[in-house]
């Protein structure tokens, strides 16, 4: 069956004759025959490409949770959110698709200039003047932040928000077991951090907090930018890019980086990746910026160019002293993430997120009505996202409402339990729901959901 | 014998019209303009006003590109067609295999049932992705030669992280604190780099005059404050370690664990196992190996499969088959001992599905296929180009060849570097230039198992012609066929204009 690969017999016979060699097999003389597969990799042989897909398919029919099926409530750092055809097609252009990495800038020139103009856009949407070209996800951004807010003060202790996605600060626990960063989680009270509960804490180099935080809550982040000033700290801000298109910017209350997940930006819920780590910071720490950088500069005739820059501070030419080990990125995500931009431009961005806010007060309020169904947070205002608390466990209202059509959100307890949040009240998380609400939702599919919702937790 | 002379694989027939610079997005918005639609929801249209409290309030939009669908398109299509890309034509990056990207791979991955999955959702409303990784572990186990894997990783840096983090849960489980991790001086830049984030000291030891671990050398470096060593096989100069067995029992004698870097296992697959020379974690790249497309400095995916002893300290949750005949057949599980999540969900799912689909496709079969055209390619290329380039490790390769352009430069002046540049003009990408570090002048040549016999020659024309033209003084202008001529890299730091703000 034919493959991918070109060789016919007289080829391979040709090109072992050239090599003076009897067989492929002498090929790999050099590999001591006692650590040879004997007898073959324990693996299927091939099948055709139809069947591949048609095995993916079938698989594919056991997730009931297809956001073609299941009307998406569910947040939690991955939205459901407006992907038009014209991004899935510039995007998914093979140029972009099957390029590596611009090491040599003359015959990459397109790929760089899409970069150079997604960190202008991460810029102004940050307030900050650097942005890099992006890291895996939200996650590794918060984890290269505080790095870097370390690094710069030379202070291992950092003082994390509860309010930062507990499955990021979970990432962040376990790369601080290699870096000895000293981190200490701070409280949640009504969905807003509570700075005085550490207020003793000595030695800090960085403060990390979510604007706003995974329960969807706003933030005072004038109270953390005077934290910060008290202790000489970088301030870190994780923020929802969607919500910057309408809230003040992480550089306008004072942030010395900015990160936060690109995935809203034109990639598809994709089950958790790949998606799009967005990294942005002020002047003063571009050598520690970890990551590449696009810059702008001139070729032999004088004409515009780009090319990766700064990069005396990466791996392949710093090594053990690099400010990080990042090689591969997420380029494909922040290509798309640029398409994305240029397609809602200055006025659909800000209208995306006007009604991501509509659509959620517009659930919140519908919900408020509901008998036993609490909001968790208070009075403290939200964005786009909001957490419950149910008179049933959230897994249990999940499963019920999935019967009805809808994913109806994310079960705290899932979200904080795996990793052990300790912080966390244990019966509070369980009956905690957190539900998000994009610009994709109708107010038919709300109603919709209310009462179903209504229906499952009685 | 067959005419080989017809030019095959190379770019240069790519229909570029004209040299004007695309100005960028910033440059073609004219205020007024866009290219937006949303649905129609029909929720009542609150003002932002009272939905943000005013403290927390922008007091103006944020400035972006203002086109119209049609200009955005013209725009990104104009960007691809300055952009090099395996689609169209070779791309001998050494180290990188950068092979054809098949593309049922994509159509997999664009499947709604896999694309469309929120990662938070509920294990019984998923089963169908928890098959796919879970089918996708089992098979690199079985590649590998181990016993289970994590696929959080989303690179191969992240991988070797994880990997390093590993090390450290081993030894703090057996009450030690190991403080130092060995590489060899052909290593790539990530393995030193990770090995600080893991919080140990990089001990580096020489390459012999094979090109292969010294090991007089290592064994002068191991003592019981290693914990382990971090080795590519075939290393970077594609070269195979014939004295692994050695290496991996002098690292296990002293307690260290051996790390193995999959960045070359391209040459290997069906053919011999790290698992079965002696490593304990493996990092597979399959951005490599695995063809999934390197989407212009990624994503990737970095999984580690690590042998039976590190089983319970990978990170979790793992997805595991559940035995429970009544229930959903696949579940998450966190490890007795993990060292915690790697990523923020499940890894670059969209990057491990394609990785199954690749590896259906061609089965255990079609892998030895894989592997032993790919060491065909670079042999051939190597026995071809030998007196055009010095070849500093001469002795056969496996899917690589490092030549040098040393003694050219010496002669006329133009380095390894001009020679790459030179390629360009000839149509193809060049080779990786400058690495590894212990050979001067660097050409490193990974021509992969997709390239064609004709495209090869094509390849070792050009690059001979290229060697022809810095004899005769010829180099030092090119490119000259480019969107752009050399690039002033030194302007660009020194400037920096990392935004279109910055330029203004």
């Amino acid at each position: 069956m034919p493959d991918y690969l070109p060789h016919t017999e007289e080829d391979i016979d040709e090109m072992l004759g050239f090599l003076g060699l009897a067989s492929l097999d002498e090929l790999f003389d050099a590999v001591p025959s006692a650590l040879r597969i004997a007898g073959g990799l324990g693996l299927p042989t091939g099948i055709p490409e139809p069947d591949v897909l048609a095995r993916a398919r079938s698989r594919a029919e056991g997730n009931g949770a297809r956001a073609d099926r299941l009307v998406c409530f569910a947040g939690a750092g991955a939205y459901d959110h407006e992907v038009p055809p014209v991004v899935k097609a510039l995007a998914g252009r093979s140029e972009f698709v099957t390029a590596y990495t611009p090491y040599q800038p003359e015959v990459a020139q397109g790929g760089l200039q899409a970069v150079f103009e997604f960190q202008t856009m991460v810029s102004r949407l940050f307030g900050l003047p650097i942005a890099n070209a992006s890291l895996y996800d939200g996650a590794s951004a918060v984890v290269e932040a505080v790095n870097l807010g370390v690094g710069a003060t030379g202070r291992s202790g950092v003082l994390v928000s509860a309010g930062v996605h507990p499955h990021w600060r979970a990432v962040l626990a376990t790369f601080a077991a290699g870096t000895g960063h000293r981190l200490v989680e701070v409280p949640l009270e009504d969905g807003q951090t509570r700075w005085d509960a550490v207020a003793d804490e000595a030695d800090i180099g960085a403060v990390v907090v979510a604007y706003p935080n995974y329960l969807g809550c706003l933030e005072d982040l004038a109270a953390v930018r005077s934290l910060c000033d008290g202790r000489e700290a970088l301030m870190a801000v994780v923020a929802d890019p969607v919500a910057s298109a309408v809230l003040r910017s992480p550089g306008d209350w004072g942030a010395d980086v900015a990160v936060g997940e690109g995935q809203a930006f034109g990639t598809a819920l994709s089950f958790g990746g790949p998606y799009l780590g967005l990294f942005a910071c002020s002047q003063a720490h571009v050598r520690r910026l970890p990551g590449r950088l696009v810059g702008e500069t001139l070729d032999a005739d004088g004409r515009l160019a780009y090319v990766t820059t700064l990069r005396a501070r990466e791996q392949d030419i710093r090594r053990e002293k690099a400010t990080s080990n990042v090689c591969t990125n997420q380029t494909l995500m922040a290509v798309t993430a640029a398409v994305q931009l240029g397609w809602l431009g200055t006025s659909g961005l800000a209208e995306v997120a006007t009604r991501c806010a509509r659509a959620t007060r517009y659930c919140k309020e519908a919900m408020s009505g509901l008998a036993g169904v609490e909001p968790l947070t208070g009075t403290t205002p939200t964005f786009r996202e909001f957490a419950l608390r149910l008179p049933v466990p959230a897994r249990t209202a999940v499963e019920r409402l999935a019967e009805d059509g809808f994913l109806a959100g994310i079960a705290l307890d899932q979200l904080v339990g795996e990793d052990g949040d300790g912080s966390a009240d244990a019966e509070a998380a369980r009956r905690g729901l957190l539900v998000a609400v994009t610009e994709r939702r109708t107010a038919h599919e709300i109603d919709r959901f209310v009462a179903a919702l209504d229906k499952a937790v009685r | 014998m067959t005419d080989r002379s017809a030019p095959g694989g190379r770019a240069a027939s790519a229909p570029l019209v004209g040299r004007d610079s695309e100005p960028t997005i910033f440059e073609l918005s004219r205020p007024g303009r866009a290219s937006w639609q949303l649905p129609t929801t029909g929720i009542p249209e609150t003002p932002l006003e009272d939905l943000v409290p005013d403290n927390h309030r922008r007091d103006a939009a944020v400035d972006m590109a203002e086109v119209s669908e049609r200009d955005l398109v013209g725009h990104f299509t104009r960007l691809s067609h300055r952009q090099y890309s395996v689609d169209l034509g070779a791309y001998p990056l050494g180290s990188c295999t950068m092979k054809y990207n098949p593309k049922v791979c994509d159509a997999v991955a664009a499947l709604p049932g896999l694309d469309s999955v929120h990662p938070g959702a509920p294990a019984a409303l998923t089963q169908g992705w928890l098959a796919t990784l879970v089918e996708l572990e089992e098979a690199l186990c079985e590649l590998s030669g181990m016993a289970a894997a994590t696929l959080q990783p989303a690179a191969g840096a992240a991988g070797e992280l994880t990997g390093l983090l590993l090390m450290r849960a081993f030894d703090a489980a057996r009450g030690e604190q190991r403080r130092r991790v060995i590489i060899p001086d052909s290593a790539h830049g990530t393995n030193p780099a990770s090995v600080t984030l893991g919080g140990y000291e990089v001990t580096t030891v020489k390459s012999d005059e094979r090109g292969c671990v010294d090991i007089d050398s290592l064994r002068d470096a191991l003592d019981d404050d290693v914990a382990g060593m971090m080795l590519t096989n075939p290393n970077t100069l594609g070269l195979f370690e014939e004295d692994i067995v050695e290496i991996a029992a002098s690292v296990h004698g002293v307690g260290g664990l051996m790390y193995y870097d999959g960045a070359n296992l391209n040459a290997i697959l069906g053919v011999v196992r790290p698992g079965d020379m002696g490593f304990d974690i493996v990092h597979l790249n399959l951005h490599k190996t695995f063809a999934t497309p390197h989407g212009g400095g990624g994503p990737g995916a970095g999984p580690v499969a690590v042998a039976p002893h590190l089983t319970e300290f990978l990170p979790g949750p793992r997805p595991v088959r559940l035995d429970d005949p009544d229930g959903p057949s696949f579940g998450w599980q966190t490890p007795a001992r993990s060292i915690g999540r790697v990523h923020g969900w499940h890894g670059n799912a969209l990057v491990l599905a394609r990785a199954l689909a690749y590896i259906e496709v061609h089965g255990g079969d079609g892998l030895l296929r894989v592997a032993e055209r790919a060491v065909l390619n670079a042999n051939w290329i190597r026995t071809r180009l030998h007196g055009t380039f010095d070849v500093p490790f001469d002795r056969p390769c496996m899917h690589e060849v490092v030549f040098s352009a040393a003694a050219l430069h010496r002669r006329t002046g133009a380095s390894a570097h001009d020679v790459a540049k030179g390629l360009i003009e000839e149509g193809f990408h060049p080779p990786t230039v400058a690495f590894p570090l212990i050979v001067d002048d660097a050409l490193m040549v990974e021509p992969t198992e997709t390239e064609s016999y004709e495209t090869l020659v094509a390849l070792a024309d050009a690059l001979e012609r290229v060697a022809a033209r810095a004899e005769g003084g010829q180099l030092s202008g090119s490119p000259r066929t480019t969107p752009v001529r050399r690039v002033d890299e030194a302007r660009a730091a020194r400037t920096l204009i990392p935004t279109f703000d910055a330029r203004r």
